[in-house]
Protein backbone atom coordinates (compact mmCIF):
# COMPACT_ATOMS: atom_id res chain seq x y z
CA UNK A 1 0.00 0.00 0.00
CA UNK A 2 1.22 3.49 -0.84
CA UNK A 3 1.32 5.95 2.01
CA UNK A 4 2.19 9.60 2.64
CA UNK A 5 3.99 10.65 5.83
CA UNK A 6 2.61 14.12 6.62
CA UNK A 7 5.19 14.90 9.31
CA UNK A 8 8.79 13.71 9.30
CA UNK A 9 12.12 15.49 9.78
CA UNK A 10 14.36 14.03 7.11
CA UNK A 11 17.20 16.51 7.68
CA UNK A 12 17.86 14.38 10.77
CA UNK A 13 17.74 11.09 8.92
CA UNK A 14 20.15 9.26 6.66
CA UNK A 15 19.75 8.60 2.96
CA UNK A 16 19.36 4.93 3.90
CA UNK A 17 16.14 5.96 5.64
CA UNK A 18 14.80 7.43 2.40
CA UNK A 19 15.53 4.10 0.73
CA UNK A 20 13.81 2.17 3.53
CA UNK A 21 10.76 4.46 3.42
CA UNK A 22 10.47 3.95 -0.33
CA UNK A 23 10.70 0.19 0.05
CA UNK A 24 7.88 0.27 2.59
CA UNK A 25 5.51 2.20 0.35
CA UNK A 26 6.17 5.84 1.18
CA UNK A 27 5.62 7.92 -1.96
CA UNK A 28 5.49 11.38 -0.42
CA UNK A 29 6.18 13.25 2.79
CA UNK A 30 6.03 16.70 4.30
CA UNK A 31 8.75 18.07 6.53
CA UNK A 32 7.93 20.91 8.93
CA UNK A 33 10.68 23.19 10.18
CA UNK A 34 11.58 22.24 13.77
CA UNK A 35 14.08 22.45 16.60
CA UNK A 36 17.50 21.10 15.62
CA UNK A 37 18.34 19.89 19.13
CA UNK A 38 20.09 23.14 19.97
CA UNK A 39 19.16 26.82 19.83
CA UNK A 40 20.49 28.50 16.72
CA UNK A 41 22.42 31.71 17.06
CA UNK A 42 21.07 33.87 14.27
CA UNK A 43 18.39 34.25 11.65
CA UNK A 44 20.96 33.40 9.00
CA UNK A 45 21.14 29.88 10.45
CA UNK A 46 17.45 29.58 9.66
CA UNK A 47 17.98 30.91 6.15
CA UNK A 48 20.43 28.05 5.57
CA UNK A 49 17.98 25.60 7.13
CA UNK A 50 15.19 26.80 4.84
CA UNK A 51 17.52 26.29 1.86
CA UNK A 52 18.16 22.76 3.07
CA UNK A 53 14.41 22.14 3.26
CA UNK A 54 13.60 23.64 -0.13
CA UNK A 55 16.66 22.65 -2.16
CA UNK A 56 18.58 19.73 -0.65
CA UNK A 57 15.94 17.43 0.81
CA UNK A 58 13.71 17.32 -2.29
CA UNK A 59 16.70 16.03 -4.27
CA UNK A 60 17.61 13.41 -1.67
CA UNK A 61 13.99 12.22 -1.60
CA UNK A 62 13.65 12.16 -5.37
CA UNK A 63 16.46 9.63 -5.65
CA UNK A 64 14.00 7.10 -4.24
CA UNK A 65 10.85 8.31 -5.94
CA UNK A 66 9.61 10.13 -2.84
CA UNK A 67 8.03 13.54 -3.34
CA UNK A 68 9.19 15.97 -0.67
CA UNK A 69 7.22 18.94 0.67
CA UNK A 70 7.99 21.33 3.52
CA UNK A 71 6.71 23.95 5.95
CA UNK A 72 8.59 26.98 7.26
CA UNK A 73 8.68 28.75 10.62
CA UNK A 74 10.70 29.21 13.78
CA UNK A 75 9.69 26.41 16.12
CA UNK A 76 7.97 26.93 19.46
CA UNK A 77 11.04 26.09 21.54
CA UNK A 78 13.20 28.79 19.96
CA UNK A 79 10.20 31.14 19.85
CA UNK A 80 10.98 31.95 23.48
CA UNK A 81 13.54 34.33 21.92
CA UNK A 82 11.12 36.94 20.57
CA UNK A 83 13.64 39.16 18.77
CA UNK A 84 15.24 36.21 16.95
CA UNK A 85 11.80 34.87 16.08
CA UNK A 86 10.77 38.15 14.49
CA UNK A 87 13.94 38.17 12.40
CA UNK A 88 13.19 34.65 11.19
CA UNK A 89 9.55 35.42 10.43
CA UNK A 90 10.75 38.34 8.34
CA UNK A 91 12.78 36.08 6.04
CA UNK A 92 10.15 33.37 5.56
CA UNK A 93 8.36 35.20 2.69
CA UNK A 94 11.58 34.88 0.68
CA UNK A 95 10.94 31.12 0.54
CA UNK A 96 7.15 30.86 0.25
CA UNK A 97 7.25 30.60 -3.53
CA UNK A 98 9.68 27.67 -3.52
CA UNK A 99 8.23 24.71 -5.38
CA UNK A 100 7.77 22.39 -2.38
CA UNK A 101 6.54 24.79 0.32
CA UNK A 102 3.06 23.98 1.66
CA UNK A 103 2.71 26.65 4.34
CA UNK A 104 3.70 27.80 7.82
CA UNK A 105 4.71 25.15 10.35
CA UNK A 106 5.27 23.54 12.66
CA UNK A 107 4.28 26.47 14.82
CA UNK A 108 2.74 26.11 18.25
CA UNK A 109 3.63 26.06 21.91
CA UNK A 110 6.28 24.20 23.88
CA UNK A 111 6.10 25.22 27.56
CA UNK A 112 2.99 27.38 27.05
CA UNK A 113 4.69 30.69 27.82
CA UNK A 114 3.67 34.23 26.99
CA UNK A 115 6.52 34.64 24.50
CA UNK A 116 5.57 31.45 22.68
CA UNK A 117 1.98 32.68 22.43
CA UNK A 118 3.12 36.04 21.04
CA UNK A 119 5.20 34.41 18.31
CA UNK A 120 2.45 31.91 17.54
CA UNK A 121 0.01 34.72 16.79
CA UNK A 122 2.61 36.51 14.68
CA UNK A 123 3.02 33.32 12.63
CA UNK A 124 -0.76 33.25 12.20
CA UNK A 125 -0.62 36.79 10.88
CA UNK A 126 2.04 35.72 8.39
CA UNK A 127 -0.05 32.76 7.24
CA UNK A 128 -3.15 34.90 6.77
CA UNK A 129 -1.22 37.62 4.96
CA UNK A 130 0.22 35.13 2.45
CA UNK A 131 -2.82 32.79 2.33
CA UNK A 132 -0.77 29.85 3.62
CA UNK A 133 -1.89 26.59 5.16
CA UNK A 134 -0.82 26.00 8.76
CA UNK A 135 0.71 22.98 10.50
CA UNK A 136 0.71 23.12 14.30
CA UNK A 137 2.89 21.44 16.91
CA UNK A 138 1.20 20.77 20.24
CA UNK A 139 3.36 20.47 23.36
CA UNK A 140 4.74 17.34 24.92
CA UNK A 141 3.57 15.28 27.88
CA UNK A 142 2.16 17.27 30.81
CA UNK A 143 2.03 20.50 28.75
CA UNK A 144 0.01 19.03 25.88
CA UNK A 145 -3.55 19.44 27.15
CA UNK A 146 -3.11 23.00 28.39
CA UNK A 147 -1.12 24.01 25.32
CA UNK A 148 -3.56 22.48 22.87
CA UNK A 149 -6.46 24.33 24.48
CA UNK A 150 -4.47 27.58 24.37
CA UNK A 151 -3.64 27.03 20.70
CA UNK A 152 -7.29 26.35 19.88
CA UNK A 153 -8.25 29.53 21.73
CA UNK A 154 -5.87 31.58 19.58
CA UNK A 155 -7.00 29.92 16.35
CA UNK A 156 -10.70 30.22 17.10
CA UNK A 157 -10.22 33.85 18.14
CA UNK A 158 -9.23 34.68 14.58
CA UNK A 159 -12.14 34.53 12.16
CA UNK A 160 -9.77 34.89 9.21
CA UNK A 161 -8.40 31.38 9.79
CA UNK A 162 -9.93 28.71 7.54
CA UNK A 163 -10.09 25.77 9.94
CA UNK A 164 -10.11 23.26 7.11
CA UNK A 165 -6.63 24.45 6.13
CA UNK A 166 -5.10 23.94 9.58
CA UNK A 167 -3.56 20.66 10.79
CA UNK A 168 -3.14 20.35 14.57
CA UNK A 169 -0.55 17.68 15.18
CA UNK A 170 0.50 15.28 17.94
CA UNK A 171 -3.06 14.77 19.21
CA UNK A 172 -3.71 12.08 21.80
CA UNK A 173 -6.72 10.72 23.66
CA UNK A 174 -7.25 13.89 25.70
CA UNK A 175 -6.86 16.42 22.87
CA UNK A 176 -8.18 14.85 19.67
CA UNK A 177 -11.85 15.57 20.42
CA UNK A 178 -11.21 19.27 21.05
CA UNK A 179 -9.34 19.62 17.74
CA UNK A 180 -11.88 17.77 15.61
CA UNK A 181 -14.90 19.38 17.27
CA UNK A 182 -13.56 22.82 16.34
CA UNK A 183 -13.30 21.80 12.68
CA UNK A 184 -9.52 21.43 12.36
CA UNK A 185 -7.57 18.51 10.93
CA UNK A 186 -5.80 16.32 13.47
CA UNK A 187 -2.54 14.39 13.23
CA UNK A 188 -1.48 11.48 15.42
CA UNK A 189 2.25 11.00 15.93
CA UNK A 190 3.48 7.43 16.33
CA UNK A 191 6.39 7.39 18.78
CA UNK A 192 7.99 4.51 20.68
CA UNK A 193 7.51 5.92 24.20
CA UNK A 194 5.79 9.32 24.04
CA UNK A 195 2.75 10.42 22.02
CA UNK A 196 0.78 7.58 20.35
CA UNK A 197 1.61 3.95 19.78
CA UNK A 198 0.16 2.38 16.62
CA UNK A 199 -2.30 0.53 18.84
CA UNK A 200 -3.59 3.67 20.54
CA UNK A 201 -3.75 5.51 17.24
CA UNK A 202 -5.91 2.69 15.93
CA UNK A 203 -8.12 3.05 19.01
CA UNK A 204 -8.53 6.76 18.30
CA UNK A 205 -9.53 6.02 14.71
CA UNK A 206 -12.11 3.55 15.95
CA UNK A 207 -13.48 6.03 18.49
CA UNK A 208 -13.43 9.21 16.40
CA UNK A 209 -13.72 8.01 12.80
CA UNK A 210 -11.54 8.72 9.80
CA UNK A 211 -12.63 12.23 8.85
CA UNK A 212 -9.92 14.92 9.09
CA UNK A 213 -7.60 12.47 10.80
CA UNK A 214 -4.15 11.29 9.71
CA UNK A 215 -1.05 9.68 11.17
CA UNK A 216 2.65 10.47 10.98
CA UNK A 217 6.00 9.21 12.22
CA UNK A 218 7.52 12.60 13.10
CA UNK A 219 10.83 10.79 12.68
CA UNK A 220 13.64 13.07 13.81
CA UNK A 221 16.97 13.00 15.69
CA UNK A 222 15.43 11.64 18.92
CA UNK A 223 13.84 8.29 19.75
CA UNK A 224 11.51 7.82 16.80
CA UNK A 225 10.78 5.35 14.04
CA UNK A 226 10.54 6.70 10.50
CA UNK A 227 8.65 3.60 9.37
CA UNK A 228 5.98 3.90 12.08
CA UNK A 229 3.14 4.35 9.59
CA UNK A 230 3.56 0.81 8.20
CA UNK A 231 3.25 -0.32 11.84
CA UNK A 232 -0.15 1.39 12.00
CA UNK A 233 -1.16 -0.17 8.69
CA UNK A 234 -0.30 -3.59 10.08
CA UNK A 235 -2.18 -2.96 13.34
CA UNK A 236 -5.30 -1.89 11.44
CA UNK A 237 -5.07 -4.97 9.24
CA UNK A 238 -4.66 -7.27 12.22
CA UNK A 239 -7.87 -5.88 13.69
CA UNK A 240 -9.65 -6.56 10.44
CA UNK A 241 -10.22 -3.01 9.21
CA UNK A 242 -10.87 -2.71 5.46
CA UNK A 243 -8.09 -1.62 3.15
CA UNK A 244 -10.22 1.37 2.09
CA UNK A 245 -10.20 2.75 5.65
CA UNK A 246 -6.47 2.22 6.03
CA UNK A 247 -5.79 3.92 2.72
CA UNK A 248 -7.94 6.88 3.72
CA UNK A 249 -5.94 7.45 6.89
CA UNK A 250 -2.42 7.01 5.49
CA UNK A 251 -2.82 8.30 1.94
CA UNK A 252 -6.08 9.93 0.91
CA UNK A 253 -6.53 12.19 3.93
CA UNK A 254 -3.04 13.71 3.70
CA UNK A 255 -3.54 14.32 -0.01
CA UNK A 256 -6.95 15.90 0.58
CA UNK A 257 -5.50 18.27 3.14
CA UNK A 258 -2.33 19.15 1.24
CA UNK A 259 -4.13 19.74 -2.07
CA UNK A 260 -5.41 22.98 -0.55
CA UNK A 261 -1.90 24.37 -0.82
CA UNK A 262 -0.70 25.96 -4.04
CA UNK A 263 2.69 24.31 -3.57
CA UNK A 264 1.28 20.79 -3.61
CA UNK A 265 1.91 19.29 -7.03
CA UNK A 266 1.91 15.65 -5.97
CA UNK A 267 1.84 13.11 -8.77
CA UNK A 268 0.23 9.81 -7.88
CA UNK A 269 2.44 6.77 -8.41
CA UNK A 270 -0.61 5.22 -10.02
CA UNK A 271 0.09 7.50 -12.99
CA UNK A 272 1.11 5.65 -16.09
CA UNK A 273 4.81 6.40 -16.12
CA UNK A 274 7.82 6.31 -13.83
CA UNK A 275 8.75 9.94 -14.10
CA UNK A 276 8.38 10.46 -10.36
CA UNK A 277 11.86 9.08 -9.92
CA UNK A 278 14.34 11.81 -10.63
CA UNK A 279 17.28 10.02 -12.13
CA UNK A 280 19.08 13.30 -12.71
CA UNK A 281 19.72 13.80 -9.01
CA UNK A 282 20.74 10.22 -8.33
CA UNK A 283 24.20 10.69 -9.73
CA UNK A 284 24.98 13.97 -8.01
CA UNK A 285 28.13 13.84 -5.87
CA UNK A 286 27.80 14.03 -2.09
CA UNK B 1 22.62 -9.93 42.74
CA UNK B 2 22.00 -6.28 43.55
CA UNK B 3 20.83 -3.89 40.89
CA UNK B 4 23.84 -1.87 39.77
CA UNK B 5 21.79 1.34 39.71
CA UNK B 6 20.13 3.42 42.39
CA UNK B 7 16.39 3.73 42.41
CA UNK B 8 16.67 7.34 41.25
CA UNK B 9 18.77 6.29 38.29
CA UNK B 10 16.25 3.64 37.37
CA UNK B 11 13.38 6.09 37.65
CA UNK B 12 15.22 8.74 35.63
CA UNK B 13 15.92 6.27 32.87
CA UNK B 14 12.60 4.47 32.78
CA UNK B 15 9.97 7.00 33.80
CA UNK B 16 8.76 7.69 30.26
CA UNK B 17 8.74 4.02 29.38
CA UNK B 18 6.73 3.21 32.50
CA UNK B 19 4.39 6.07 31.70
CA UNK B 20 3.96 4.83 28.14
CA UNK B 21 3.23 1.31 29.32
CA UNK B 22 0.56 2.55 31.72
CA UNK B 23 -1.11 4.35 28.82
CA UNK B 24 -0.93 1.21 26.69
CA UNK B 25 -2.54 -0.81 29.46
CA UNK B 26 -5.34 1.72 29.84
CA UNK B 27 -6.08 1.66 26.10
CA UNK B 28 -5.98 -2.15 26.12
CA UNK B 29 -8.65 -2.22 28.83
CA UNK B 30 -10.76 0.31 26.91
CA UNK B 31 -10.38 -1.88 23.82
CA UNK B 32 -11.64 -4.88 25.74
CA UNK B 33 -14.69 -2.92 26.89
CA UNK B 34 -15.51 -1.69 23.38
CA UNK B 35 -15.25 -5.10 21.77
CA UNK B 36 -18.29 -7.37 21.37
CA UNK B 37 -18.61 -10.15 23.91
CA UNK B 38 -17.34 -10.33 27.43
CA UNK B 39 -14.29 -11.51 29.30
CA UNK B 40 -16.03 -11.45 32.66
CA UNK B 41 -15.12 -14.65 34.44
CA UNK B 42 -11.95 -15.17 32.47
CA UNK B 43 -9.33 -15.94 35.13
CA UNK B 44 -6.68 -14.07 33.20
CA UNK B 45 -8.75 -10.94 33.31
CA UNK B 46 -9.27 -11.32 37.04
CA UNK B 47 -5.55 -11.73 37.62
CA UNK B 48 -4.74 -8.68 35.60
CA UNK B 49 -7.36 -6.65 37.44
CA UNK B 50 -6.05 -7.71 40.80
CA UNK B 51 -2.44 -7.02 39.92
CA UNK B 52 -3.24 -3.65 38.42
CA UNK B 53 -6.00 -2.50 40.73
CA UNK B 54 -4.91 1.09 40.34
CA UNK B 55 -6.04 0.92 36.72
CA UNK B 56 -9.20 -1.07 37.30
CA UNK B 57 -11.84 1.65 37.30
CA UNK B 58 -15.00 1.02 35.30
CA UNK B 59 -14.73 4.21 33.22
CA UNK B 60 -14.57 3.70 29.49
CA UNK B 61 -12.14 6.56 28.89
CA UNK B 62 -9.30 5.42 31.06
CA UNK B 63 -6.61 6.49 28.67
CA UNK B 64 -8.02 10.01 28.41
CA UNK B 65 -8.41 10.22 32.18
CA UNK B 66 -4.85 9.05 32.73
CA UNK B 67 -3.62 11.54 30.17
CA UNK B 68 -5.49 14.29 31.99
CA UNK B 69 -4.05 13.06 35.27
CA UNK B 70 -0.60 13.68 33.79
CA UNK B 71 -1.56 17.07 32.37
CA UNK B 72 -1.34 20.62 33.55
CA UNK B 73 -4.72 22.24 34.03
CA UNK B 74 -6.13 24.54 31.40
CA UNK B 75 -7.60 27.85 32.51
CA UNK B 76 -9.67 29.78 29.99
CA UNK B 77 -8.51 33.16 31.29
CA UNK B 78 -4.87 32.48 30.40
CA UNK B 79 -4.76 35.35 27.90
CA UNK B 80 -5.79 37.81 30.60
CA UNK B 81 -3.17 36.42 32.97
CA UNK B 82 -0.54 36.83 30.24
CA UNK B 83 -1.90 40.32 29.58
CA UNK B 84 -2.31 39.30 25.95
CA UNK B 85 -5.07 40.81 23.87
CA UNK B 86 -6.95 38.26 21.80
CA UNK B 87 -6.29 38.15 18.06
CA UNK B 88 -9.66 39.72 17.43
CA UNK B 89 -8.86 42.65 19.71
CA UNK B 90 -5.44 43.07 18.11
CA UNK B 91 -7.01 43.39 14.67
CA UNK B 92 -9.59 45.86 15.94
CA UNK B 93 -6.79 47.93 17.43
CA UNK B 94 -4.81 47.96 14.17
CA UNK B 95 -7.75 49.04 11.96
Amino acid sequence: MYYFDPHIHMVSRTTDDYEMLAKMGCVGLSEPAFWAGFDRGSAESFRDYFRQLTEVEPKRAAQYGIQHYTWLCINAKEAENVSLSREVIAIIPDFLDCHNVLGIGEIGLNKNTKNEAIIFTEHLELAVRYNQQILIHTPHLEDKYQGTRMILDMLCDDSRIDRGRVLVDHVEEHTVRHVLDEGFWAGMTLYPTTKCTPQRACDIIEMYGSERLMANSAGDWGPSKPTAIPDLILEMRRRGHPESLIRKIVYENPLEFFRQSQGFTFKSPDADDASTINDRTASEPK
Amino acid sequence: MPLPMTSNQVLDREFLEIRAKILDLAASFDRLDRADGSVVGDPRQSLVQEALSVLSSTQKDRAEQIQLLFSHHYEDDWQEKFNLPSAAKLRTRST
